[in-house]
């Protein structure tokens, strides 16, 4: 049987060491008598030849090769061979959570090595180790500031992720949490109306930058104003942004999470993702998830172990600042290799790729015949635009030649069917730029 | 050994980009341009790849030493599920794609193996119906505990406050139960190891809304009572909920959900071989009995009656969206090549073994060690260092001991319940020379407790550090370098 170690020979040693005769009376002794299944749908086993076989099968029932132009928080980026070839690594990713230092000084050291990338690209003091995803991340964001300023109440704009925004609403529905969100402006987060909304019960304000739109705000001030009301102030952003934008640290963020997918790890259907979360100093102690500290061992030599532990569940039970323990640990160290690869001027020529060809893909798309702008003052890498005609329907027809050109913005705003959202990465060629255009007017 | 900051070079690059072929302007106004470049290394792909390999080297992982650590199930991780998983007809598919238009055909190997993996593991642990969404263990027993406060919100039945949770439970279930807007009460176990049942009925009341139960238990047991207890908990109107993270003692031998429970998580990173990446990713799905299927969490991956895999969003009672989109799927793939491999007859094998390896061990090792109950184990044995603390050496010692001899240790001080706990797992994928060799090594380090405390008590020496101080870490935290 694969993957089963011990011979039936092997299995007879140990059975007489136990005083069993089979796995009959072990189970019994075990005193598990309850009746077992009878499995009868799970079929026989298949060897690896035939299950390799059966698994490409299904992957070539999937269609990877469109051009895609989709984005709305997860983008298709160059991922350099380098990464997968470190995080393909069994030290790495056959090691469970680091809990004996001795022995995961590896680990240890990946996670501080990422903490630190992180706090240099969002301009931020304190990052833990990983959580899920940004939606959850921004869930524990919330947390954290109803934890910190004993309110009830989350102001959250809607330019924030609507996926996000219904993670929100779910875990929220059962811990007296008043949600309050904010409609968008044309493409901007209402900042004024945001405020309005705060009151003395506000725990935090919850937005996004680029927000959904992909359309970058001024925050400087706007922090101010929240600060001023003792409520804090979280952001969602998008990490590859953040190489040529002013960092969240710097406008004044207390809590700054991401969904870290971009930074080198593959869309894989949706998971596995990271959940990046960074924070002020003075929430650290606050903060939920694994954090790896840097300390001296007995000969004065520095090492890395896991820290601050007390905030845990596995310490604090019901009173921990989260129930998360798993986190995502291999995809921060993919996260880590790929911003170690890409490098300091690499990362900037990244987004400097995505920016400037998504300006052109603006404007070539806007000079097709009844495709208006929606804003657009300022972006990085995403858009909207307003087609003459229902967006899901226009893009239904683009997939049929070989385009994922965008997201339909109707599903989650019902006063926007006409909108789609469109991303462009440094993988888009002018000339597929170029054949979405033609395309999109062919089907207009 | 150094940073990759300490590495880094102005002007070194490691990476190549494609050039720019469109014109070079973009829509970021000046103003919001960050002024300096953040901070990240500038290094050569080589040192890069150099650096992680040395750090990658100081780790112990299940390939390269026998890794027994207890409540983790440490299997072998095989290697056609990572080349599964890294199919690019997989990993280069964008979460979104089947919802837009005409996206759902190009997506449907996915699909399948989402709704495949739900109906297998449907089959063998006894449920209607499965959720893969949940990202972790912990984050399945959260979605559990909400799928609870759903039902009974659909029932009116407000008063039920209360999960109850044994006092040997992972710190987990407390806390998921709080994200999800429980109180938890404790229950006791008995001196047999099981659940007391006489204290189980003095909480149970109008206000429980169910008892989270670990099965088989964390000090390694199966709780014989365990029908009778379910039957309790649902005849006062609470619901029982399974933490399946010791499922693995019981493959293909138990289902859960026909035994009285009505809500379970497997970790998919333990009983189901996915890696555990040094602390995730792993995979928590959730699997319910009828009563709790209306509350299911969307979108859900349903079968059309031509064949076809389609996505569903609306469900009036569902609680909503609790993960962006349909699970881990990178290691849900890994999970489902596992269970295509074993097979009906593989996964009882599994079982089976895991079982037979911990009790080899427990017979082996209890003469040297403390038991709180000395009874058949299931797929770990908790031995309690009792005897050498007496003597000054600690479970911590031991394990740093076991460290040098080049395993790594078992879970220490857990269940809390048991004083100076090692908790050993085995897993059926080691082999009986494997767990003599650690055997001998345990017995030797018992043995020099008696004979050169000290020489226990100075381990490790053969680890790249030696014990780090934790206090200074705690006060003085020095979480990045900035």
């Amino acid at each position: 049987m694969p993957y089963i170690a011990n011979t039936k020979e092997d299995q007879q040693a140990m059975f007489e060491t136990i005083g069993c005769a089979d796995f009959s009376e072990m189970w019994n002794k075990s005193q598990v008598t309850v009746a077992a299944p009878s499995l009868e749908n799970i079929p026989e086993g298949m060897s690896e030849f035939e299950v390799m076989s059966k698994m490409k099968q299904l992957a070539a029932n999937n269609a990877t090769e469109l051009h895609t132009f989709l984005g709305a928080g997860y983008y298709d980026h160059i991922i350099p061979a380098a990464v997968g070839e470190i995080t393909g690594r069994s030290e790495f990713y056959t090691a469970y959570t680091p809990y004996q230092p001795e022995a995961s000084q590896g680990t240890l050291q990946a996670i501080y090595e990422y903490q630190s990338m992180i706090c240099r690209l969002t301009g931020m003091p304190v990052s833990n180790a990983s959580l899920y995803d940004g939606g959850t991340a921004l869930f524990e964001a919330m947390m954290l500031a109803i934890r910190s300023t004993r309110r009830r109440q989350v102001v959250v704009s809607e330019a924030v992720s609507p996926i996000f925004r219904e993670m929100l609403h779910a875990y929220s529905s059962n811990l007296n949490i008043e949600l309050i969100q904010v409609p968008t402006g044309v493409d901007d987060s209402s900042q004024k109306e945001l405020l309005d909304a705060i009151s003395d019960r506000t725990a935090c304000v919850i937005v996004q930058y680029p927000n959904f739109f992909g359309t970058i705000e001024a925050w400087e001030e706007f922090n101010e104003k929240v600060h001023a009301k003792k409520a804090l102030s979280v952001c969602s952003t998008y990490p590859i942004s953040l190489a040529l934008l002013t960092p969240p640290g710097e406008l004044g963020f207390d809590i700054v999470t991401a969904e870290g997918q971009s930074l080198g790890n593959s869309l894989n259907f949706g998971g596995p993702y990271l959940g990046i979360m960074a924070v002020t100093t003075k929430l650290m102690r606050k903060m939920p998830g694994r954090v790896c500290g840097r300390t001296v061992d007995s000969e004065d030599k520095d090492g890395f172990v896991l820290t601050l532990q007390t905030r845990e569940q596995h310490i604090r039970r019901e009173s921990a600042m989260s129930n998360i323990c798993s986190n995502e640990s291999l995809c921060a160290l993919t996260a880590l290799v790929y911003m170690s690869c890409i490098g300091k001027q690499g990362l900037i020529e990244v987004a400097e790729l995505c920016a400037s060809k998504a300006a052109y893909a603006r404007e070539l798309l806007l000079a097709i015949d009844g495709v208006e702008a929606v804003g657009g003052e300022a972006f990085f890498n995403e858009f909207v635009i307003q087609l003459p005609c229902d967006a899901a329907e226009a893009v239904g027809k683009l997939i049929d030649k070989g385009f994922a050109a965008g997201f339909p913005l109707g599903r989650y705003y019902p006063d926007r069917k006409n909108q789609l959202l469109v991303a462009v990465t440094e993988k888009r060629t002018k000339e597929e730029i170029k054949s979405l255009a033609t395309a999109l007017e062919a089907v207009l | 050994m150094k940073l990759i900051f300490e590495r880094s070079k102005k002007g070194r690059r490691g990476s190549s980009l494609p050039k720019m072929d469109v014109p070079a302007k973009n829509a970021i106004p000046a103003k919001f341009k960050r002024k300096e470049a953040a901070n990240l290394p500038e290094v050569s792909e080589q040192d890069a790849v150099r650096h992680y390999t040395l750090l990658s080297r100081k780790n112990m992982g299940v390939d390269t030493n026998f890794y027994p650590l207890g409540s983790c199930t440490m299997k072998y991780n095989p290697k056609v599920n990572e080349r599964v998983a890294s199919l690019p007809g997989f990993t280069e598919l964008h979460p979104l794609l089947p919802q837009l238009r005409r996206g759902g055909a190009l997506t449907q190997g996915a699909l399948e193996v989402i709704y495949e993996t739900q109906r297998l593991l449907c089959e063998l642990l006894g449920f209607a119906d499965c959720t893969m969404q949940p990202l972790a263990g912990a984050h399945g027993e959260l979605t559990g505990v909400m799928l609870m406060a759903a039902y009974h919100k659909s029932r009116k039945d407000h008063a039920r406050k209360v999960l109850l949770i044994p006092d040997a439970a992972h710190g987990t279930n407390p806390a998921s139960a709080m994200v999800g807007g429980f109180s938890t009460q404790t229950v006791a176990s008995d001196a047999q190891g099981n659940v007391d049942i006489e204290d189980l009925k003095s909480h149970l009341g109008p206000e429980t809304a169910g008892f989270m139960l670990t099965c088989p238990n964390t000090l390694g047991l199966f709780d014989p009572n365990i029908e009778k207890i379910c039957k309790l908990v649902h005849d006062t109107g609470g619901l029982n909920y399974c933490d399946g993270a010791n499922q693995n003692a019981v493959m293909g031998r138990v289902a859960p959900g026909n035994i009285g429970f009505d809500v379970m998580h497997v970790n998919i990173h333990k009983s189901f071989s996915t890696p555990h990446g040094g602390g995730g990713p792993g995979a928590g799905p959730v699997l319910v009995g009828d009563c709790l299927v209306p509350f299911l969490p969307v979108s859900r991956v349903e079968k059309r009656d031509d064949g076809t895999y389609t996505l569903r969003y609306h469900c009036k009672d569902s609680i909503g969206y609790i993960a962006p989109f349909y699970g881990n799927f990178g290691i849900i793939l890994r999970a489902y090549a596992y269970i295509l491999t074993l097979g009906r007859e593989g996964l009882i094998r599994v079982g089976e073994n895991a079982v037979l390896s911990a009790n080899y061990m427990r017979v082996k090792l209890a003469p040297y060690f403390d038991q709180k109950v000395d009874r058949h184990c299931m797929h770990e044995c908790v031995l309690s260092a009792s005897p050498q603390a007496k003597k000054g050496v600690h479970a911590l010692d031991i394990a740093k001991a076991l460290i040098d001899r080049g395993f790594h240790p078992p879970t220490m001080y857990f269940p809390l319940i048991v004083p100076e706990a090692l908790m050993i797992e085995p897993t059926e994928t080691e082999s009986k020379e494997t767990l003599d060799e650690f055997i001998e090594a345990l017995i030797e380090i018992v043995k020099l407790v008696d004979t050169d405390p000290e020489s226990i008590i100075a381990c490790p020496l053969t680890t790249p550090i030696k014990r780090l101080d934790e206090t200074l870490a705690a006060r003085k935290p020095n979480l990045a370098s900035i």
